[in-house]
């Protein structure tokens, strides 16, 4: 039989074909290829929060490796010599071998508690770049709530995980948690005991709360990241308007080779700044709390900062029990559970509540500068301010303490400030998107100012401006619509003066361009160059 | 913006055809995709520029700086002394050694990428389109009509026979509560089944010292004395009763305060007036819940000049010579007072449990 001659060449090729042949992807795939991106630093918030994710689920699981769930009662004999000898948990003593005993334990603890700290930042951060430039608008309202949702289980896993070492201070915060779970009216009792499995703190809590830690939650967190990144795939991006850009097209590069590349890089970035801060930045050092103990607590004991406006809002809230009868609500149910329950669903809403109260029903894939909504503006900045003082509040006896301030001073001021603040914040913004509003339309009629003054002959000064488009007989400029972008304001913003020459490297060479937005097109004549045909 | 117009987008393709070159195959997909690629363009004047050269040497010695950051990662983390010491040794270095050449590498292969991305890829504008629009509406109504149809075999079905939309009634709620009762109904727990109840007792509580009266301990469980806490002094104390001090009594952690005459005096007359207080101190000492009222951290900070109890959780302030009543903070009931006794052999006892319910406030306390 005459062998037949393998061509390696064509080996891929054949390959290829028989993945097609069964599973016919050659058509999704190129379109996977091709899909186009639109490009803004701004759009890069929401990854960091993916890539944290990445890097929590991968140091994650190492520490599950050497962590024990259990409450049982042992005496420490590791190298910390400041704690031999000391009664504590499993968990804590496993905690505590994890961070002296194995190499590089304590770095992958920190860059787990770091990345959990990124990983709620930027979700925060994403969360106010979207609603402050309308993303959120149809047809995006349901991804928007899962972002919402996405932000009350980070939440969940960022507190059911620093429970875990048992430490002082965790335990703590436990305790907390079991007040504010009897503080519930009617079942506050019995939901606290069905969860501890008996009176604070029982032997259950560190196990349930592990396997909530790291199968329950993580995996409501991948189910919704997974839909929350489908739909923006399925849904294409929004874009920021300018030339050529339209509610019906995107304007950006194909997915390969330059955007996936970008991608890729950014992300070994962000992986790389989790790995600095865990080296150099101590984070969460368990053994200078000790083992948690029911009579024991420190000043200055604060929860993760994103339980910190909480942890503010418990500490204002005034005395006010309310009593039924024989029976009674204690105010740490207010703050704790009705404001964290109506701070994280209320919000869920807001696409439906804008779009009711503008009747705006259609479709939106462009972008509003923030300026364009000055209520949503005002609204999120209230939003903000509320945060800002809780989350201040949290902290009130270290700021007392390292200011020299009266403590109840401190309470009080919170108290104060989270009602006058946030409507202060409302107004301010609202008056400031309007000035803003106002500027550019001046700018758009006038031109722009040039800082030269003329004197006219009758002795008048006058500012010259320079029109941004045609003038009329008299050389005054004809009025331009706004186009929901950028206007050039200042001279070399328009090519008064040669571009600000910006880059990673230094200038290897003259710039191709003024680096401009889109909306700001080079005056100077650009050079014509020559399309690639090799697609090299 | 606009340089290099596509004006093929019009006429077919053959993309068999040998003459085209790969990217105007590439560019043929992306217009069955409705991609216009609008720019595609070198970033340099002609090829092998000095100034690309420039940019590849750049990448180059990044993703060189990425390897020597690989290279020391793996050096550190295998022969510096990582075991943990006391003291300033090496061991100190390590997490931050293993965070500095860690960071170097992904950097170096970050920036690397991104380099190679952003300056030395062409750049590119490619326009997609959108569709915005819903289904066609005959597609809308023919899927409506379909849920309703086999809404309406079910549906319609169940209705025109009785006896099926009983037996499915009966048959499927015994199904979804059995569903959920093992999930749920394992975890409940009656927080009143205990006697004493656990919510209303605490360790000292004659019933789990055999009957007797229970002494207050240190934390190492020794008893402890009147003369043991000086004057103007207090002492977090513990139920004498095994494992009193551990976290099964989390609720027992009590504070011995032992008032200056003056204080005492205010304290009692304070204490005499109040029901549930009457009698409860012992010569000049007191003793309070150490558990917070409002969220049942320790009440621990004690302000000798102010006679002030203060929770570092929430900031709570209780008066000591005012019966603990709270006097700032978000706490509403005042500290309980464990009623305070010496037995024969000299020893401080509790007379009884806690008159007043310990611990943060709940529903149902009476």
């Amino acid at each position: 039989m005459k062998r037949k001659k393998v061509d390696l060449a064509q080996a891929p090729v054949t390959f290829a074909k028989g993945v097609d042949e069964r599973y016919k992807a050659a058509t999704p795939l190129r379109g996977l290829l091709n899909k186009v991106f639109p490009d803004h630093w701004s759009f890069l918030l929401g990854e960091i929060a993916l890539f944290s994710f990445i890097i929590l689920l991968l140091t994650g699981v190492f520490l599950t490796l050497f962590f024990d769930p259990s409450m049982k009662e042992v005496a420490y004999e590791g190298p910390y010599s400041a704690l031999r000898g000391t009664e504590m948990s499993a968990a804590y003593e496993s905690s505590l071998r994890l961070s002296f005993e194995v190499r590089g334990g304590l770095f992958m603890r920190q860059m787990h508690h770091w990345a959990a700290l990124l990983f709620m930042a930027s979700i925060v951060v994403h969360m106010a770049r979207i609603f402050f430039t309308g993303a959120f608008r149809k047809p995006r309202e349901a991804n928007w709530a899962i972002g919402v949702v996405l932000f009350l289980l980070g939440f969940l896993a960022g507190f059911t995980g620093y429970s875990l070492p048992d430490d002082g201070l965790s335990g703590t915060g436990l305790r907390i948690a079991s007040a504010i779970m009897l503080s519930i009216p009617v079942a506050g009792t019995w939901i606290s005991a069905s969860i501890f499995g008996g009176e604070f703190p029982g032997h259950l809590i560190i196990g349930r709360f592990y396997i909530a830690h790291v199968l329950l939650i993580p995996g409501g967190l991948l189910a919704l990241i997974s839909v929350h990144l489908g739909l923006v795939f399925a849904q294409k991006h929004t874009q920021w308007p300018g030339p050529m850009r339209t509610n019906t097209n995107v304007v950006g590069e194909r997915m390969f080779p330059r955007y996936a590349l970008k991608q890729g890089g950014f992300f070994m970035a962000v992986f790389g700044t989790v790995a600095l801060m865990a080296g150099l930045f101590q984070i969460n050092p368990i053994w200078l709390f000790g083992p948690y103990r029911a009579s024991e607590v420190s000043s200055a004991s604060q929860p993760d900062w994103y339980v910190m406006f909480m942890d503010g809002l418990v500490r204002l809230m005034p005395n006010w029990q309310i009593y039924i009868g024989d029976y009674s609500i204690p105010p740490l149910f207010w703050p704790a559970v009705v404001g964290l329950g109506a701070l994280t669903t209320v919000p869920m809403f807001y696409p439906w509540i804008e779009a009711r109260r503008l009747k705006d029903k259609t479709v939106h894939n462009l972008l509003q500068r923030p300026r364009d909504n000055p209520e949503r503006v005002g609204i999120g900045a209230m939003s903000l301010a509320f945060f800002m003082v809780a989350t201040l509040s949290g902290g009130n006896d270290v700021i007392a303490d390292k200011f020299h301030i009266s403590l109840n001073a401190m309470t009080w001021a919170g108290r104060i400030g989270l009602l006058i603040l946030p409507p202060l914040a409302y107004y301010i913004s609202v008056r400031v998107c309007l000035g803003l509003q106002q500027h550019d339309r001046e700018v758009l009629a006038h031109g722009v100012e040039t800082g030269i003054i003329r004197r006219l002959p009758n002795g008048q000064f006058i500012e010259v401006h320079q029109p941004l488009g045609p003038v009329d007989d008299h050389g005054h400029p004809i009025p331009l619509e706004y186009g929901g972008w950028v206007v050039p304001k200042k001279m070399n913003r328009v090519g008064a003066l040669a571009p600000a020459i910006k880059g990673f490297f230094f200038p290897v060479e003259k710039p191709a361009e003024a680096p401009v937005s889109p909306g700001m097109p080079p005056v100077t004549g650009q050079e014509k160059r020559e399309e690639i045909t090799t697609g090299r | 913006m606009t340089t290099v117009h596509d004006k093929s987008t019009d006429a077919p393709v053959d993309v068999t055809d040998p003459r085209l070159s790969r990217f105007e195959i590439v560019k043929e997909g992306a217009r069955r995709d409705e991609i216009e690629i609008v720019t595609y363009e070198s970033q340099f004047h002609g090829t092998d520029s000095k100034a690309e050269k420039r940019v590849v040497r750049n990448i180059a010695l990044l993703f060189l700086i990425a390897g020597v950051g690989g290279f020391a990662f793996l050096g550190f983390y295998i022969w510096w002394p990582w075991r943990f010491e006391l003291g300033d040794t090496l061991s100190d270095y390590y997490t931050p050694l293993l965070g500095i050449s860690l960071a170097v590498s992904l950097f170096g292969v970050g920036f690397g990428i991104l380099a190679w991305a952003k300056k030395l890829l062409p750049h590119e504008v490619s326009i997609q389109q959108r569709h915005n629009d819903p289904s066609p509406s005959d597609e809308q109504l023919i899927t409506g009509q379909t849920m309703l149809f086999v809404a309406d075999e079910l549906g319609q079905g169940v209705q025109r026979r009785p006896l099926l939309k009983g037996a499915i009634a009966i048959g499927m709620a015994p199904i979804g509560l059995a569903a959920a009762a093992p999930l749920i109904g394992g975890l409940i727990e009656n927080p009143h089944k205990d006697d004493p109840p656990i919510m209303f007792s605490t360790g000292f509580n004659k019933a789990h010292n055999g009957g007797n009266l229970v002494r207050l301990t240190r934390d190492d469980g020794s008893p402890i004395r009147p003369d043991d806490v000086s004057t103007g002094g207090q002492m977090t104390v513990f139920p004498g009763i095994p494992g009193g001090a551990t976290n099964e009594w989390a609720d027992s952690p009590t504070l011995l305060i032992h008032l200056r005459p003056d204080d005492a005096q205010l304290t009692r007359e304070n204490a005499d007036a109040d029901v549930r207080n009457k009698g409860s101190m012992w010569g000049d000492y007191v003793a309070y819940s150490k558990i917070c009222t409002h969220a049942g951290c320790p009440a621990s900070l004690y302000e000798q000049q102010t006679n002030r109890l203060l929770c570092p959780c929430h900031q709570s302030q209780f008066l000591i010579t005012r019966n603990a009543q709270p006097i700032f903070g978000p706490a509403t009931r005042r500290l309980p007072m464990l009623p305070l006794g010496v037995d024969e052999e000299g020893f401080f006892v509790a007379k009884s449990d806690y008159k007043d319910t310990v611990g943060p406030d709940f529903w149902e306390r009476p």
